[in-house]
């Protein structure tokens, strides 16, 4: 058991801890890069590729970083603790890496590279009006034509949808709305694809996301990434390296949110002293440290099994870590506000956008009372003696 | 970065189940497994199995019967220890009296007494808390004062765990009055419990168990030879010993198998045409101490990891272990009365040794009849050893800068 970075590890670190640190360090930056085209800055989405960030699920082989879930969780920990607005999660910890576990040979020459320069952007067209958080529930048709697919149906939520060059697209092709056969995924381009349709939103936590639609959109056979009926084996793989991505943005911007508080304890004076002084304010601030403590435990423990073989143990295990960052969030989060007062609640002041940030990071693929289930139905946590 | 225990570590688990299992004898290993209090005889027995196989002062200097354990070690073998039901090694002698003497002791007191605690052949007890002194244990008010070759102990002590088996009591007494900082003036004082002067009075708990006592010195004479370390310096012994006493602080071994424990017994409750196990809420109750469980256990490993890198200095973030790990343990306890129901209400003297079966209820659970004493009985948890509040002290001022 080793808890320590290696070499490479750190050096990954220290490069984008300073790249997003510089980039974030106030809001002013932060809604200047909002204001942007694609509610993102374009300027350091070309500093994430230059850095190599951008290739960080391929493999060196296939020209790409060659990083796992560990180098995953450093990124995520920084665009957290920053509040980043690109689209890397969308792009990157989903759309390469649907990419890079179901696309053909011929389709990852062509993509690998201009995922990697940024010039293509992936989102996740998957979420429906009546899925909810259940993954396999899926109405969107794909009818088998002579030489491809028709596809009718809507989605919701699409985070960056808006300004994705392309979209992986999940829709069925056999059994009924919630089986987990007869799903397939299909890679769908956003600019020359009739029949495909985007209402772009602003979303709570500042960032952007489009509701899809899809009327009679026809695609051919080479659009399918995987194989047809099995694409629920990828969303569960990439959902799970997904999750876990998720837990390490939360503990970035939950470490992130207890520094400020710490500050604000020891700074702000009432009564003639720092309101840090005051013990039942110190006893918050320490069950907020547990609370984080407890839910970066947790995070590595995500980043461990994301990539188990074993589904069963990978899905208690990504779930259990789910629970307990949005049990952190819920109570760090709360207590952050309450702690700075009257300025937590303003538009001006960091800590309000860490808390909005986060309570969406709560939802983000499963709430507390979804991943209950998934872990009850995998038989809890503990191994057997 | 690696979250997976290696191969060496994997057979050291081994090695230490099977040790366990195979050389603590089972009737011992099923009544802890039950939630029965392990007997002195119980405690002896098993201490005295490890001490055969060097097993039972691990955490001692090698000279002394130590083991030159990686800290990785040294969890896995309380985690193997507590997750088997088998009684820890005497804490009073082990833990804490042990690592005092032979860190501050005299060769001639390392060579009496570390063996002897070693094979509890002497039976040690803690004598620290006064009722004055609880939380804020410098303020403490027994006294010693010298009389030619000996000191002259006057004083109460409490909450003396298991004090009526005891042969011997460690003593933090004051020494001098008159030092400047009320920790300048302690010292740390070896005492024989038939030493003249001494009484012992049972404290009894809520769940009906004799576990502390209050112990009263009156003209106790000690000889100065049974001094530890510098006299006035027995704040340095009781800070080491505090320091020494966190490790296996969050108790996940036992807490894993009582959880298991508790997840087999559900299966075995009728509710309605079910079991209380076919419940999804109370299932739900157990996943969640069971995530929260986990976390501690990485935590825990970290904070490990963290101290080797220290230099071996405690981690202050360990005082999270404290909190969580008495959490947890406090909310088995509750889940376990939950699951008895109107099975925990019968009471019997726990003092009393029943055979296994002989006290099984009409219509009722052999196991039942422990499970509200023990919810009683761990309230102690947040409280000795630090309380939580204590706890959360710490860590504003050590990690949190406070």
């Amino acid at each position: 058991m080793d808890f320590e970075f290696s070499d490479d590890q750190r050096l990954l670190k220290d490069s984008v801890d300073k790249l997003i640190g510089a980039a974030y360090d106030d809001l002013g930056k932060r809604n200047k890069a909002q204001a942007e085209p694609h509610g993102y800055s374009e300027e350091l989405w070309t500093k994430y590729a230059e850095l190599g960030l951008l290739s960080l699920p391929f493999s060196e082989e296939e020209g790409g970083f060659g990083g796992g879930t560990v180098e995953t969780m450093i990124v995520m920990e920084a665009i957290g603790r920053g509040l980043a607005l690109e689209p890397f999660f969308a792009s990157i910890i989903l759309g390469a890496n649907f990419i890079r576990l179901g696309a053909s040979a011929a389709m990852r020459q062509d993509l690998v590279p201009l995922i990697a320069d940024g010039s293509q952007r992936l989102a996740f067209a998957h979420t429906e009006r009546q899925a909810r958080y259940d993954l396999h529930d899926v109405a969107t048709q794909a009818r088998r034509t002579g030489n491809g697919f028709i596809l009718e149906g809507d989605k919701s939520v699409v985070v960056h949808g808006d300004s994705a060059t392309k979209l992986v697209v999940s829709a069925r092709t056999g059994g009924n709305r919630r089986d987990r056969h007869g799903i397939t995924l299909f890679l769908v381009d956003t600019e020359s694809t009739p029949g495909l349709s985007r209402r772009a939103f602003p979303t709570q936590d500042g960032q952007r996301a489009a509701s899809v639609s899809l009327g009679s959109v026809e695609l051919p056979e080479s659009a399918v990434l995987g194989e047809v009926d099995h694409g629920a084996d990828l969303i569960d793989s990439v959902s799970a390296l997904a999750t876990a991505a998720l837990c390490a943005e939360a503990v970035g911007a939950m470490s992130a949110l207890h520094d400020l508080t710490l500050d604000y304890l020891k700074t702000r004076k009432q009564f003639g002293v720092t309101i840090g002084s005051f013990q039942v304010l110190q006893h918050r601030a320490v069950d907020m440290f547990t609370a984080l403590e407890q839910a970066r435990s947790m995070e590595y423990f995500a980043a461990m099994m994301a990539t188990a073989e074993n589904p069963r143990e990978r899905q208690a295990a990504i779930s259990a870590a789910k629970i307990q960052i949005n049990k952190s969030i819920r109570f760090l989060g709360q207590s952050a506000i309450q702690m700075h007062g009257g300025i937590g609640v303003t538009m001006e002041y960091r800590s309000g956008h860490y808390f909005k940030r986060l309570t969406m990071l709560e939802s983000a693929f499963g709430d507390t009372d979804h991943h209950m289930r998934l872990l009850d139905k995998a038989g809890g946590l503990l191994e057997a003696a | 970065m690696d979250l997976r225990y290696t191969p060496e570590e994997v057979a050291f688990r081994d090695e230490m189940k099977t040790f366990f299992r195979e050389k603590i004898p089972a009737e011992i290993r099923n009544k802890g497994a039950a939630g029965h209090h392990a007997t002195k005889q119980d405690m002896i027995t098993a201490q005295r199995i490890m001490n055969q196989h060097g097993l039972a002062v691990t955490n001692w200097p090698v000279e002394w019967g130590g083991k030159d354990w990686t800290p990785m070690q040294r969890y896995i073998y309380t985690e193997e220890l507590m997750s088997n039901h088998v009684p820890a090694p005497l804490p009073f002698n082990v833990a804490m009296v042990g690592p005092v003497i032979a860190f501050f002791g005299t060769e001639e007191q390392k060579k009496h007494f570390l063996p002897r605690a070693a094979n509890i052949d002497d039976w040690w007890c803690q004598g620290f808390s006064e009722p004055g002194a609880g939380s804020d244990l410098a303020s403490l008010k027994t006294r010693a004062v010298r009389d030619g070759d000996h000191y002259v102990i006057n004083g109460q002590k409490t909450w003396t765990t298991l004090a009526q088996y005891a042969d011997w009591i460690f003593v933090l007494a004051r020494t001098n009055p008159e030092a400047r900082k009320r920790q300048e003036g302690i010292s740390f004082i070896l005492v024989d419990m038939k030493t003249p002067g001494i009484t012992v009075r049972p404290i009894q708990l809520v769940d009906g168990g004799h576990e502390v006592n209050e112990v009263f010195f009156d003209d106790v004479r000690v000889p100065v030879g049974h001094l530890v370390g510098e006299e006035n310096r027995g704040w340095d012994c009781a800070k080491f010993l505090l320091a020494n006493e966190r490790s296996g602080i969050a108790r996940v071994g036992l807490s894993k198998a009582n959880i298991r424990r508790l997840r087999d017994l559900a299966r075995t409750v009728p509710s309605g045409d079910a079991t209380v196990w076919d419940s999804e809420s109370f299932r739900y109750k157990v996943n969640e101490v069971e995530i929260d469980l986990k976390a501690l256990e990485i935590t825990q490993l970290r904070v490990i990891a963290n101290e080797r890198k220290r230099g071996g200095l405690p981690d202050p973030a360990s005082s999270i272990l404290k909190i969580k790990g008495s959490e947890i343990q406090q909310r088995i306890t509750e889940l376990a009365l939950e699951l008895a129901g109107p099975f925990a209400l019968p009471y019997h003297d726990m003092e009393d040794e029943i055979p296994d079966g002989a006290n099984d209820l009409p219509d009722g659970f052999d196991w039942a009849d422990t499970v509200a004493p023990s919810y009683f009985n761990n309230r102690k948890v947040t409280i000795y050893g630090g309380s939580n509040e204590i706890q959360r002290n710490i860590i504003a001022k050590m990690v949190l800068g406070f």
